[in-house]
Formats: C-alpha cells, sequence, structure tokens
C-alpha cells in the first residue's frame, strides 16, 4: 500500500492551521479599525479546524475539538450576545443600549466598546460553533474519505 | 471613488476583466457534469466576486464572501458531495429549454432596471443621502469606533445582527438535527480499535502516542 502520499500537504497544513486561527483572532480584534469582526473571525477559525479535518482525518479533529464542544459553543455565543442585552435591561437601559452598561452619560464610550466587544465575541463563538457543526454534520456521515473518492 | 464611466479606464478595465471571469465560470459551471469541478469553480466564482467587491470599495462584504463563498460552502458542499453521486445526470434534449427562457427573462428585466440605478458612490442616490450618511457622521461622537460597519451592525442595529446570530445558530442546530451531529465516524473509528481511518503508516504513528494515554 502507498503509505501516505500526501506528506506534503500535512507538513503545509500543519505550518498553515496555526496562523489561520492567529488571522482569525486578528479579524476578531482589528474589527473595530479595520474590515472584519466576529462573523468573519469565527468562519475563518472554522476554516482551520475544517483544513486539519480535510488533511488528518475527521476523526482526529473530532478528537481535537470534540462535537459536543462546538454545538456547545455555538449556544454560548447566542446566550453572550443576548446576555449583553440583559445586562443592559438591569443596568436600567433599554435591551442592547450599550450606553447603559456603565450608566454613562452620552459621549462616553466605555459601554460602547465593552457591548460591541462582548457581542462580537458571542458572534464569533456562534458562528465558529454553528459552522463547525454543520460540517461535522455533512462529514461526519462518510466514515472514510478515501483518495478514489474525490 | 470616481464612477466607472467617468473615463478611469483602469477601473473599468480591471471591472470588465473581472465580470467577464465571473460570466465564464458561470458558464462551465452550467454546462460541467462533474460534481467535483462544479464545486471547485463555484468556490472560485466566488472568490472572483469578493476580488470584484474589492474593487467598488465593499471590503467587508469581499471579505464575508472570500471566508464564506470560497471557504466555507465550498467545503460543506464537497461534504454534501461525498454523500451523493459525483456527476449530474445528463438532460434530455430539450429540458433546459424553459430554464433558459426564463433566465433570459430574468436578464433582461435586470438589465433594464439598471437603467434607472444611481451611479456608484453617487452621494446624492438614496443609500447614501439617507441614514447612511448620518451614520457615517455621528458614529464617531456617538461610539469612537473607527470603522463605521463595525459601529453600525454592532451598536446602531444589534439587534439585526442578534437576529443574525441566531439564525447562525439555528441553522446549525437544524442541519445537525436532520443529519445527526456526525459522531458516527468518530464512534466507527473507535470501534475500530482506535486506529484513525484513512491514514498510512506514518500519521497513525503520530496519532499513536495519545490514543496509549487515554
Amino acid at each position: 500500500m502507498n503509505n501516505d502520499h500526501h506528506v506534503i500537504l500535512r507538513v503545509i497544513s500543519k505550518m498553515l492551521i496555526p496562523v489561520i486561527v492567529m488571522f482569525a483572532f486578528y479579524t476578531q480584534f482589528h474589527g473595530e479599525y479595520g474590515p472584519g469582526g466576529g462573523f468573519q473571525a469565527g468562519i475563518i477559525f472554522a476554516v482551520g479546524v475544517i483544513l486539519y479535518a480535510l488533511v488528518f482525518g475527521v476523526p482526529s479533529a473530532m478528537r481535537a475539538v470534540p462535537p459536543v464542544f462546538t454545538r456547545a459553543l455555538a449556544a454560548i455565543g447566542v446566550l453572550l450576545y443576548s446576555g449583553v442585552g440583559y445586562w443592559a435591561l438591569l443596568q436600567g437601559g433599554n435591551y442592547l443600549e450599550y450606553q447603559a452598561l456603565f450608566q454613562e452619560p452620552p459621549g462616553e464610550q466605555k459601554g460602547q466598546h465593552v457591548g460591541i466587544i462582548l457581542i462580537e465575541l458571542g458572534v464569533l463563538f456562534a458562528v465558529a460553533g454553528a459552522m463547525l457543526t454543520i460540517f461535522y454534520a455533512f462529514a461526519g456521515r462518510v466514515a472514510e474519505i478515501r483518495d478514489k473518492d474525490w | 471613488m470616481t464612477g466607472v464611466l467617468d473615463g478611469n479606464i483602469g477601473i473599468a478595465l480591471v471591472n470588465i476583466l473581472l465580470l467577464a471571469v465571473l460570466f465564464v465560470v458561470a458558464i462551465a459551471i452550467a454546462r460541467l457534469r462533474n460534481l467535483f469541478a462544479i464545486v471547485m469553480l463555484s468556490g472560485i466564482y466566488s472568490l472572483v466576486s469578493a476580488t470584484w467587491y474589492v474593487v467598488v470599495d465593499a471590503v467587508d462584504v469581499a471579505f464575508t464572501e472570500a471566508a464564506v463563498g470560497a471557504g466555507m460552502s465550498t467545503v460543506v458542499l464537497l461534504g454534501a458531495m461525498l454523500l451523493t453521486s459525483r456527476t449530474a445526470k445528463p438532460d434530455k434534449k430539450f429540458a433546459r429549454l424553459g430554464p433558459l427562457l426564463v433566465v433570459i427573462a430574468t436578464g433582461v428585466m435586470l438589465i433594464y432596471a439598471t437603467v434607472d440605478l444611481p451611479a456608484l458612490g453617487d452621494p446624492n442616490s438614496p443609500v447614501n443621502a439617507g441614514v447612511g450618511m448620518q451614520y457615517v457622521q455621528i458614529n464617531w461622537a456617538d461610539t469612537g469606533i473607527p470603522n463605521v460597519v463595525t459601529s453600525v451592525l454592532g451598536s446602531y442595529r444589534g439587534f439585526d445582527t442578534l437576529g443574525e446570530t441566531a439564525v447562525v445558530f439555528l441553522a446549525g442546530l437544524s442541519v445537525a438535527l436532520l443529519l445527526g451531529f456526525g459522531e458516527r465516524s468518530l464512534a466507527e473509528s473507535i470501534r475500530r480499535g482506535g486506529k484513525l481511518p484513512g491514514q498510512g503508516k506514518g500519521a497513525a504513528q503520530e496519532a499513536r502516542p495519545e490514543e496509549d494515554a487515554s
């Protein structure tokens, strides 16, 4: 049997995956200053894991990032986002009114920054978790992807 | 940005080139029968349209298109393709005549509608004259966030984004409920004594230590 003729693919993607995940976080935290944000960052993070799954096999990816973790992550993201809204409610403001988070007068921006960073994190978690759940749902139905399947 | 027809030849040429590539890729997708090639070409279509979005100054949209269209949906389509056959059935001789007429009629109507569209970046167009310009003016004083797209999505339209996040979550949930959580392949690989499938000897040895630990 021809063993491991994908060695170049494996080595290159091992080098690329950390860069992809780093870029996802760059996109996340740079979203206030440039293009990007939680949605794109979540997709890019998911793509890093998916590249690992495509090259090293879906079962190995499921050990690294278990399906139970991805679906919990998606739920946590939505809860985090809506939780910011309830935080504003508890502080006496309207739902998702970031100005009310620290009960600031108009013109102060701490609440806006904190609120947007938190909801972008929520979007990141929800999108990354949901995309990985979708990918696992599709890819996990085939036990083994052989080369001739392509 | 100056309009396409204002004499900026370079931008016009880039536009024409990118749209021509899109056209060719679309024709190729319509004519091919091999699903793998079609999925790959649809990824290329998304990548080229992302480039075109950059040319028309919609950087955030381009970013999303490159990540979702070229990356994510290609992978999901590949995963879906594994579950079915690799080639589409050939059509009957005149079966595509009806769809062709519908497509031509839609295209003619869309081209007719573009006659009334305002020029690209026209400050007096309804998109820019209304609430859009207002956001650009008040954004910095309100939120202190340089990227107006982020503050519109996160702050001014926070409800919309909450709804979109919920939609993404529900999409993931419903796919998982329909297709299962994908743990079947994991369970199968564990049943086979922990040997990871689809890998040669070298990679299997790599994965061996963590399995022995568990």
